[in-house]
């Protein structure tokens, strides 16, 4: 007998802003937060489209006295940091951060020793400008990198913090930190699949009664001209849109040519029910089911049939102890790239079969691209709002459905859609891990 | 199957599946082999030379724990074509996996069901494609009249001239686990976690979690690493992190020791392989321990410090011991985080006595880490490996270097010998960069 779980706050940063009601709205209304990159001069690129989080400042989101600690963060903390104080915010959990930011009256109402996090994170890009700064002063002859002088002088010109921005568990370090989490933690590093692993795993924590409340989800930046180099060096980048952002990431649709190098986060709030009910907070829905699997045949390439993302579906199902046809609403991962979206469509169609273009379906990344590790997070954030307000949003640019087949995607007006049971998944493009989730209506 | 009680960290542990191990393999700086390592580990021999894997001449620290000699077609014949391009962790992780897997049986097993069997890694990212990633970043920097800066479209050019794509997807933190799936037919739940120096500890804790639960029956769970490049070694370096015994690096990871001045970078893989116990004993495998308690905190501190009285530590061992339904004076042995910082150990030793109270006089503490060097995320799965040899052997590794004594570290550190004593139940500690605390005990295993 597991205890049960409930979605009590939801936080995210995308290219189409801060809070999921703001973004919800923007979602709603057809906007894509996709467009030439600002952060550097992307011209060197295929792409020059990424999202970018707008009027973004991290010290917004801690309190006053680590506000020093900005110095050591890469963007993928930052991100994090915004996306858990908006989640406690939301989930109206007065944590450690929003008592000292005055944002609520003390003490805390949660138990720190019981409150626990699991925050997926990507592989963190060195702040390329900074590094290339102190690699420069090693040079030796002019024009080459000395490893010598480097190693006598050169990297005195790095912080001495400097490996801290980089190490992936840094984003729960920081938020566990500021919010004052000191129970079950960690860090899943399973590329755009990790946030899924993370709230399926905290979803266990809780559970088990390991924890009581778990902040848990994703966040990444690929806006950096590493970021967009590695996807290209892939083949991974859309660019037939040319400088129209609006319309490059393209979900399972005929003209779909890649992804959007982007940023952001999602951090949700897990509560076991019971102190859910305690403290009378707001049940955005049921978290009942979790399956994760591999790829067997490749590390690198999508599978033709979508075997092992299937395989994760059915396991979150069986976990969740729910049939296929109770199935009402498809959160999608659409990647946007040929053969991606081909596997995870064979999967959808494998396990939901007719019904896998009858019931509605939501595709977002038209609108926020690839937000890598933090990807699954706001999905599932969307995925769970879209089920609490009965609404299912448009799925930017998933038109013209490809000839062999597509789901059924809203194109225009949001439209009123009531569904007991979602279902969200997501898998690393390169790795070969997957993950679905299991939402249903909450129902005392 | 049996269900899981609704407070698994609770005292129920009578009615949930149990979670054994019954293979391991290891990739380490004194060699990949199981017998061979643990008798040089028994004599007290250290893998530390001079850094070769690089030029490291200039660097503050010019020494490391590297693995040595290591050829991955010694141990899957067939690599070069089935895993062209894999990044130096992955190997070693391949290496110790297949060395765990077959010390299993799991290689002549029949009628494995695929999805059962799962894949849990605290592997770390692979090292940059250095020599092309510094070509282009001195390439593209541009000191002009307004200030110096990256000039990204030439900084473009080049990187996209000089990386290679199979290198660069090849150093996501994931790809071992990927790797390791294809490998051997694991289509079962698959994870990573990075959690700096605690990763394989925590890996082999939630695997141990999956398992008790029911969604794998089998799992490879361990860690694999290696930071010895320039970069790795320039972070560690800049926070002072590392010793710089230049002149006796042999004798330069000194856990415990009065005089210790920081750890020693390694290299390397652990992996083990965990099972459900009806799952062992129906296919006739030989059972080497048991995992039973397994605790998870976060300092929730600062992340340049470890909170100063042992919070996250103690929280960490106090769950484990409660996920086991064990007092303190259960324990044998502990297999100490021990890294050889100065913190570290002043800390790690004030949270064992908070917790063992007077039994921390009398349990055998050690820490490997003496001999081997710190592996980071693949520290946690090799010392649970030499725990697992203790409880075996009834022999205890020593901490060698032991020669001054620290009034702040006090307790029985096993000193520069090995010796024989009464293991049956062992701890093992890791704490991570930031304040991540994991801690695991294993027993002899027991029907």
């Amino acid at each position: 007998m597991n205890r049960r779980v409930v979605i009590t706050g939801l936080g995210v940063a995308t290219p189409l802003g801060i809070g999921i009601d703001p973004v919800w709205e923007a979602l709603l209304a057809k906007g894509c937060g996709l467009k030439p990159v600002e952060a550097f001069d992307a011209s060197g690129l295929a792409s020059t489209i990424g999202g970018e989080i707008p009027n973004f400042k991290v010290t917004d989101y801690v309190p006053k006295s680590y506000r020093k600690s900005a110095k050591v963060m890469s963007r993928d903390i930052e991100i994090a940091l915004a996306c858990a104080c908006e989640a406690v915010r939301n989930a109206g959990l007065k944590t450690k951060c929003l008592v000292e930011r005055g944002e609520a009256e003390g003490p805390p109402n949660v138990d720190s020793t019981r409150f626990g996090a699991n925050i997926g994170a990507g592989l963190i890009c060195a702040d390329l400008s900074e590094l290339a700064g102190a690699l420069a002063t090693a040079q030796d002859p002019p024009g080459s990198f000395s490893l010598k002088r480097w190693g006598r002088e050169g990297m005195e010109n790095l912080t001495p913090l400097w490996l801290l921005k980089f190490l992936p568990n840094m984003l729960a370090c920081h938020v566990t930190i500021v919010h004052d989490a000191q129970a079950p933690s960690n860090t899943i590093t399973c590329g755009e699949a990790s946030s899924h692993l993370a709230i399926g795993e905290a979803f266990r924590t809780v559970a088990r009664g390991a924890a009581d409340v778990c902040i848990c989800g994703g966040a990444e930046s690929k806006i950096n001209p590493m970021g967009f180099a590695r996807q290209q060096l892939l083949g991974r980048l859309a660019t037939r849109s040319g400088e129209d952002g609006s319309r490059a990431c393209r979900p399972f649709a005929a003209d779909r040519d890649g992804i959007v190098a982007s940023e952001g986060g999602g951090l949700v709030i897990l509560e076991s029910l019971d102190h859910a009910t305690a403290r009378g907070a707001r049940i955005y829905a049921e978290l009942v089911g979790f399956g994760a699997s591999a790829n067997t045949h490749s590390w690198r390439e999508p599978d033709p049939q979508g075997r092992g993302i299937a395989q994760a579906m059915r396991a979150a199902l069986r976990d969740a102890g729910i049939a296929v046809d109770q199935v009402g609403l498809i959160g999608a991962f659409g990647s946007g790239t040929r053969h991606h979206d081909a596997s995870e469509l064979a999967a959808w169609r494998d396990v939901l079969g007719d019904r896998a273009g009858r019931i509605p379906a939501i595709a977002i990344k038209g609108a926020i691209g690839n937000n890598g590790a933090g990807s699954g997070a706001i999905e599932f954030a969307v995925l769970t709002m879209a089920l609490h307000q009965k609404t299912v949003l448009p799925s930017l640019n998933t038109t013209p459905p490809d000839p062999s087949g597509s789901l059924k995607f809203v194109h225009d007006d949001p439209i009123d859609a009531r569904a007991d049971v979602a279902v969200s998944v997501s898998y690393a493009l390169s790795g070969g891990q997957n993950a679905a989730l299991v939402v249903r209506r909450f129902e005392r | 199957m049996k269900t899981v009680s609704p407070s698994a960290i609770g005292n129920s542990t009578s009615d949930r599946r149990r979670v054994v191990i019954t293979g391991q393999g290891w990739v380490t700086p004194l060699g990949a082999e199981i017998e061979g390592v643990w008798k040089k580990l028994l004599a007290g021999q250290c893998g530390i030379s001079p850094t070769m894997l690089f030029d490291a001449g200039t660097f503050p620290t010019l020494f490391s724990s590297q693995v040595k000699d290591f050829w991955l077609t010694d141990y899957l014949p067939d690599a070069d074509a089935r895993h062209a391009g894999a990044s130096r962790n992955t190997q070693f992780a391949l290496a110790a996996a297949q060395m765990a897997w077959n010390s299993a049986g799991l290689d002549q097993a029949l009628a494995l069901d695929p999805t059962r069997v799962g894949i849990y890694l605290g592997g770390g990212e692979g090292p940059i494609d250095f020599e092309p990633f510094v070509a282009a970043a001195v390439g593209g920097w541009r000191s002009g009249e307004a200030g110096a800066a990256l000039d990204t479209v030439r900084w473009a050019e080049l990187a996209l001239n000089g990386l290679d794509a199979t290198r660069e997807f090849e150093q996501d933190p994931n790809m071992a686990a990927g790797h390791l799936a294809v490998q051997f037919n694991a289509a079962g739940p698959n994870f990573n976690t990075l959690t700096a120096c605690a990763a394989s500890t925590q890996a082999i804790g939630e695997a141990t979690a999956l398992i008790r639960r029911g969604d794998a029956d089998v799992i490879i769970s361990g860690g694999t690493h290696s930071m010895i490049h320039p970069l790795g070694v320039t972070g560690f370096n800049r926070l002072t992190a590392l010793s710089t015994r230049n002149d006796t690096c042999l004798s330069a990871s000194r856990p415990f020791d009065r005089t210790r001045d920081g750890f020693v970078l390694g290299e390397g893989a652990g992996m083990l392989i965990l099972e459900d116990l009806e799952h062992a004993q129906a296919r006739g495998a030989n059972v080497l321990a048991e995992v039973v308690g397994y605790g998870s905190t976060a300092d929730a501190f600062r992340i340049t410090d470890i909170h100063e009285d042992g919070r996250g530590a103690i929280a960490a061992i106090r769950l484990a011991l409660t996920d086991a339904g064990m007092k303190p004076s259960a324990i044998d042995y502990i297999s100490a985080h021990g890294t050889g910082t100065e913190e570290n150990d002043k800390i790690e030793t004030k949270a064992i006595r908070a917790v063992f109270g007077d039994h921390a006089k009398k349990v055998a503490i050690s820490s490997v880490k003496s001999m081997l060097g710190h592996l980071i995320a693949a520290a946690g799965g090799v010392e649970l490996i030499t725990c697992v040899l203790a409880i075996r052997d009834q022999m205890l590794p020593p901490t060698i270097n032991y020669s001054s004594p620290d009034p702040n570290c006090d307790l029985d550190y096993v000193p520069n010998q090995s010796r024989p004593a009464k293991v049956d139940v062992c701890m093992s500690n890791s704490f991570g960069f930031g304040g991540q605390n994991d801690t695991l005990i294993i027993r002899r295993f027991s029907d």
